[in-house]
């Protein structure tokens, strides 16, 4: 019978976390399948890989605590925590290095925590983080080889016995775009790079098309309103404005376009930096965020000693967030000011 | 300029005396329960750990090498960090009562927190003049204040989080500080000082 009375609002969108997170996946997929297309089968398996993981994980846990197993597993936001791991990780990264990253992250990221929601880091950045310190030699080295125009990428089979046997991959990997770039601005004119085939034309480059697909992604989860723009545009613009102003010299730094299509900018400006939980949750505290990211990524990609920055700068932000929050809260409704910081808490 | 610049920066994130050398580690996990607690001892840790390497250095270079005395920097500098916490709480409760109530029981503290005494020793190691000293005296209690108020405020997140309950409290304290550590391993090889 449908005389059940229900108090307002009475909306009628289908806003659950299950639905949000499925809506995350797929926004991946154009980015996910320009980087197969371009690179080769490894990020499939890395990613079908740490969806195995990550669901065992988080299933043992769940079973641990007394928690009801089909419930969360079912939220799928441990699917898309893998996911982002999987596509984030080098292509032809030896198996173990995904094995290891999905499982500090969810077992350390999230439920060590208490699960969804009370994460105070990312967790895939943070798997992320520790293998890249732990081992850099893999992690920096198995990159795909990022130049279309030879068009070799290593085969089902090859990629698989690279990633689980340990077969020599020296034929299809090289260093990232920005890691050479960097390396070559030291002792060469930007001109003089521009001659390599590598460098000669923008869209001749992999990592450039990568990047437009998960952009083409992230403005349509924008648009469908899962995540908000004030992160990933803060976080742009703060990355492109540092660029302009110290790099302004071509010769000794790298420049903007490759700043903000190579590496991992657009798939951490839309996908990583937004996940709800870990981001900050105030109006003016997300600008500041991601802004805070962006300066990060550029200073330790010019300065620092490791080759992309994005899990590095998300990572710091995600341990400022508490304390952005408590002091961008918004004033309340029938309050003159807002109450911030120290005077949150105090009763009136 | 730019070398004082660098050193700021390399005591504040790239070496920062908490995370990443591990020094002053007991008031990071004790006295951060609370964001306005953790302010508290960030202000008069800044404040004491600046004073006391200028004066540390004073003692070093114009009492214990004259006297050839090198071999009691250590015990004079644990004397130089009391007089100097003692000497501050007076003034201060002299000076503003009000910010004398607001520090309270920091202050003492302070005398045992090691990063105050590994300040003054690591200065005489890195043959540190005296703008030098006061600069990475300086921005190591930054850095302390600055890591502490960040830990602070998410520690009183996680108080509310639905944490297993073996690792309720200070592990995931603990745990938290790790992850933290982790993140600022990022600044590795920003600055070479």
């Amino acid at each position: 019978m449908g005389l059940l009375t229900l108090s307002s609002p009475h909306t009628h969108n289908q806003n659950s976390t299950q639905h949000m997170m499925q809506m995350v996946i797929l926004a991946t997929l154009p980015g996910f399948v320009v980087s197969t297309w371009l690179f080769g089968f490894g990020t499939l398996i890395n990613i079908t890989l740490a969806i195995v993981v990550a669901l065992g994980c988080e299933a043992a846990i769940l079973v641990v605590r007394k928690r009801p197993v089909g419930f969360f597993l079912n939220d799928y936001s441990i699917v898309l925590t893998a996911v982002l791991l999987g596509l984030a990780l080098p292509p032809l990264a030896p198996w173990w290095i995904t094995v290891i990253a999905t499982f500090f992250a969810v077992v350390f990221g999230k439920h060590l925590y208490g699960g969804l929601g009370n994460n105070p880091f990312n967790p895939a950045m943070l798997g992320y983080a520790l293998v890249l310190v732990s081992f850099p030699v893999e992690m920096t080295t198995n990159w795909a080889s990022s130049i279309i125009a030879t068009d070799v990428t290593a085969s089902f089979s090859d990629t698989l016995s690279i990633i689980f046997a340990g077969a020599s991959s020296d034929a299809w990997t090289g260093a990232t775009a920005l890691d050479s770039y960097k390396h070559l601005i030291t002792n060469a004119t930007a001109a003089e790079i521009a001659q390599q085939p590598e460098f000669s034309g923008f869209l001749n480059a992999g990592w450039a098309w990568v990047n437009l697909a998960y952009l083409v992604g992230g403005l349509w989860l924008v648009w469908r309103r899962i995540i908000s723009w004030h992160i990933p545009l803060s976080m742009l613009v703060a990355l492109s404005l540092c660029s302009l102003i110290i790099g302004w010299d071509a010769d000794m730094y790298t420049p903007l376009s490759l700043h903000l299509l190579s590496g991992a900018t657009m798939l951490g400006a839309f996908f990583i930096a937004t996940d709800p939980v870990s981001a900050s949750t105030t109006t003016r505290g997300k600008l500041i965020y991601g802004a805070g990211i962006g300066v990060f990524v550029y200073v330790i990609r010019t300065w620092g000693a490791y080759p992309d920055a994005v899990a590095f700068a998300v990572l710091l932000m995600n341990l400022a967030v508490p304390f952005i929050d408590a002091y961008t809260q918004p004033r309340t409704y029938g309050h003159n000011k807002a109450k911030r910081g120290l005077y949150q808490k105090q009763p009136k | 300029m730019t070398e004082y610049m660098l050193i700021l920066i390399s005591t504040i994130l790239v070496n920062n005396f908490v995370l990443v050398q591990f020094l002053g580690l007991c008031p990071f996990m004790g006295v951060s329960n609370k964001l306005e607690t953790a302010i508290g001892m960030g202000a008069a840790t800044t404040f004491v750990l600046t004073l006391a390497s200028v004066c540390s250095y004073l003692v070093y270079n114009y009492l214990l090498l004259p006297f050839d005395l090198a071999y009691l920097r250590t015990i004079s500098f644990i004397m130089v960090i009391a007089v100097v916490v003692g000497f501050t709480e007076m003034a201060i409760r002299k000076a503003s009562p009000l910010l004398y109530r607001v520090l309270g029981i920091f202050l003492p503290l302070i005398t045992t927190n090691c990063a105050v005494l590994g300040v003054a020793l690591l200065n005489i190691q890195r043959d540190n003049n005296l703008v030098e000293s006061i600069l990475y005296g300086f921005g190591a209690a930054v850095g302390f204040s600055l890591v502490m108020v960040l830990f602070a405020a998410m520690r009183e997140r996680i108080t509310v989080a639905d944490v297993p309950s073996p690792f309720q409290g200070s592990a995931i304290a603990m745990i938290t500080a790790g992850l933290m550590s982790l993140a600022f391993m990022g600044f590795t090889g920003l600055v070479s000082i």
